[in-house]
């Protein structure tokens, strides 16, 4: 039981398992699902599917984390590539031949890619300013998170742009196998980035980047280099998790979309067991995170509380988690706790 | 020629900007060049200059406060719940909604102090929460109709020889300037602050009250988000949820143009009131120009670009001399 209660992914899973089981209570009917049109319906599909962009974003966070840093842009940079993709694709109603179809403005594979590029590239300007100028990373990214949001207005006008365009839904809204085509994604990005941690020698680096970045360069890791490709991810990450928020709700807005996800993120991300102080991380524990997030909101949602309370769980979550994750407060608690029962089983 | 103080250089350098930005204006668009429009930067922007006072003084200290803008919210809906709801006067909440917003900031102060909490974190739980508090109170929008607010709203007073005037908000930020300009140069507190944000370690080791300042800083913080509350709700007349978001990077960005090192210790409250000045005269000319608003983000990002960019090279330099 101690060994297990050690374990790194032990504190979010009870959470998380907490969380379910108020679920359960309030609402009985929380873990059915149904099988309709050949999809699964059903809360836990859909707290999945709404987890599936935070926590894309919260695995790009968690690297930069890592690393020491910390991304406050990719909120913005959801919203540029939700915008440039929108843009990109459009979408018409034209009569062909006597059947209606919709045509996208560039073909949506074109339009995808560069929403991608677009967000790299947004994350490449994060990274060499972080590792080349050397500037502190919350301000860094504070730059583009005033700036990249401004982006995001001017390419939509300021205005919600609506895409017409079928086969870019499946994004947000498709299923595969009867599961939300996002969540696929999400587990494509993290399978892959898990295997690069564990079966390369890449997660070892970024862990001695964070610990302690002079001795990692001293040791003859190109510290710089990495740094800069773990943003460009994180913008990525960013980007992927944007087009999958437009497809979802068909449309991009330049002003909200992707608001306050970078605050979303650092909390999935330090939910999951990595510090903020950079080292040690979990991917597995940020995706814990973002599905402790979404069950939160969905939890809200169902029993009827305003959502707008929401706000006030997610601050005083952030309050117990960080104290817990204090030295000094534990130390604080152990003194209150442990000395009235000193010499009792430890 | 004297050589210019170093330490006066970037103080200089945004006092340039603002005198660059305010003659193309003036230069570019007549109209542009009046005592009015130039006092109007102060009436648009008095509690953008409030925070960025308080701002100061946490930055100057090596730490950072997102909680402005929430708690600039949390002050408005209070208020605004007070007055209307509950029929409170203005002479009974305003006192009420300062102490609040003062309490706030102690208690993240606190937090930050004793617990070894990064400040960042903090009070970007603080900016949830005192939002979430607003929701609490109302998801929508009260206006005030109440007869004190609303004529303290629009008196005006007006300044001699210029025929132009100013509003109560203004003054006010005028006399936060002067108080934070004060509390930096004058008092041991203000000397404690730059110790602490040019070394930490060296200022307790001089015997500085050094945890007691640290609270202390985030506690002024709070009065001055709260100060600026007020003047925010005579200036919108309503409490809403919504008011003021994102205020906290603008007055981050405020003070980052005026001068101030995000590293803390090196910094002048004078330059960030210089700073919101600079983003006001952006905001203007764009107004002006009749382009479109999300402009203005994307210049203020550039030029925060360009300052954070001249400080690395001065640091950079001063670190190379020693």
């Amino acid at each position: 039981m101690n060994s297990l209660s050690r374990h790194r992914l032990f504190w979010p899973f009870l959470t998380l398992a907490l969380l379910l089981a108020a679920n359960a209570i309030f609402n009985p009917g929380f873990w059915q699902l149904q099988w309709r049109d050949g999809h699964l319906y059903g809360n836990v599909i859909d707290i999945l599917n709404r987890a599936a962009p935070l926590a894309l974003v919260a695995l790009g966070m968690t690297l930069v984390i890592a690393t020491r840093g910390i991304d406050i842009s990719v909120g913005a940079v959801v919203a540029i590539a939700a915008a440039v993709a929108a843009l990109m694709i459009g979408g018409e109603l034209v009569v062909k031949n006597g059947v209606q179809t919709q045509v996208s403005r560039f073909p949506m594979g074109l339009a995808i890619v560069a929403a991608l590029a677009v967000a790299a590239l947004c994350g490449l300007w994060n990274g060499l300013l972080v590792a080349k100028v050397g500037m502190q990373p919350i301000i860094a990214t504070l730059i583009l998170m005033v700036a990249g949001r401004g982006v995001a207005q001017l390419l939509t006008g300021g205005q919600i742009i609506t895409v017409y365009y079928a086969p870019f839904f499946f994004l947000g809204n498709g299923f595969l196998l009867g599961l939300p085509f996002a969540v696929f994604i999400a587990a494509a990005v993290w399978g892959v980035l898990h295997l690069l941690m564990t079966r390369t020698a890449l997660g070892l680096f970024i862990q001695s980047i964070g610990i302690n970045p002079a001795a990692a360069r001293v040791a003859g890791l190109h510290e710089r280099l990495i740094t800069v490709c773990v943003y460009v991810f994180c913008g990525f990450a960013a980007g992927v998790a944007g087009l999958v928020i437009s497809s979802n709700v068909k449309s991009a807005d330049g002003n909200n979309a992707g608001m306050l996800m970078e605050l979303d993120a650092i909390l999935a991300v330090t939910l999951g067991g990595t510090a903020l102080t950079g080292g040690r991380f979990s991917l597995a524990g940020s995706v814990l995170g973002a599905l402790i997030i979404q069950t939160l909101t969905s939890t809200i949602y169902s029993i009827g509380v305003p959502p707008e309370i929401n706000m006030v769980v997610k601050a005083a979550v952030v309050f117990v988690v960080m104290l817990l994750q204090s030295a000094e407060f534990r130390a604080a608690l152990r003194a209150l706790v442990v000395r009235p029962a000193a010499g009792g089983a430890p | 020629m004297r050589r210019i103080d170093p330490r006066f250089v970037p103080l200089l350098g945004t006092i340039a900007v603002f005198a660059l930005t305010a003659g193309y204006g003036s230069v570019a668009y007549t109209g542009f060049f009046s005592a009015q429009v130039f006092l109007n930067l102060l009436i648009d922007n008095a509690f953008l200059c409030i925070v960025g006072v308080g701002m100061t003084f946490v930055i100057l200290s090596g730490g950072i406060d997102l909680s402005v803008g929430s708690v600039i919210a949390l002050t408005t809906m209070v208020s605004a719940e007070l007055v209307e709801h509950r029929h409170w006067s203005a002479a009974q909440a305003i006192p009420l909604v300062l102490a609040i917003g003062t309490a706030f900031g102690a208690l993240m102060g606190w937090l930050i102090q004793r617990f070894r909490l990064q400040p960042f974190i903090v009070t970007l739980a603080g900016m949830f929460l005192a939002r979430g508090l607003c929701y609490l109170i109302s998801i929508d929008s009260i206006s005030i109709t109440d007869a004190t607010y609303t004529a303290i709203a629009q008196a005006r007073v007006p300044v001699p020889g210029t025929g132009a005037s100013i509003t109560v908000g203004a003054i006010v930020a005028l006399s936060t300037l002067a108080v934070g300009i004060w509390l930096a140069q004058v008092t041991e507190f203000g000397r404690t602050v730059y110790a602490i944000g040019g070394n930490e370690a060296s200022a307790v080791l001089m015997g500085l009250p050094v945890p007691r300042t640290t609270v202390l800083v985030y506690t002024f913080s709070g009065f001055c988000s709260a100060l600026a509350g007020v003047v925010f709700t005579f200036y919108m007349l309503s409490g809403y949820g919504l008011h003021a978001v994102g205020m906290e990077l603008d007055a981050i960005a405020a003070v980052v143009i005026g001068g101030t090192l995000l590293t803390g210790g090196t910094g002048y409250v004078l330059g960030s009131v210089i700073g919101v000045f600079v983003f006001g005269t952006i905001k203007t000319i764009i107004s002006f120009m009749g382009a479109e608003q999300s402009w203005t983000r994307i210049i203020v990002g550039l030029m925060l670009l360009l300052f954070i960019g001249v400080q690395r090279i001065i640091v950079f330099r001063s670190e190379r001399r020693r």
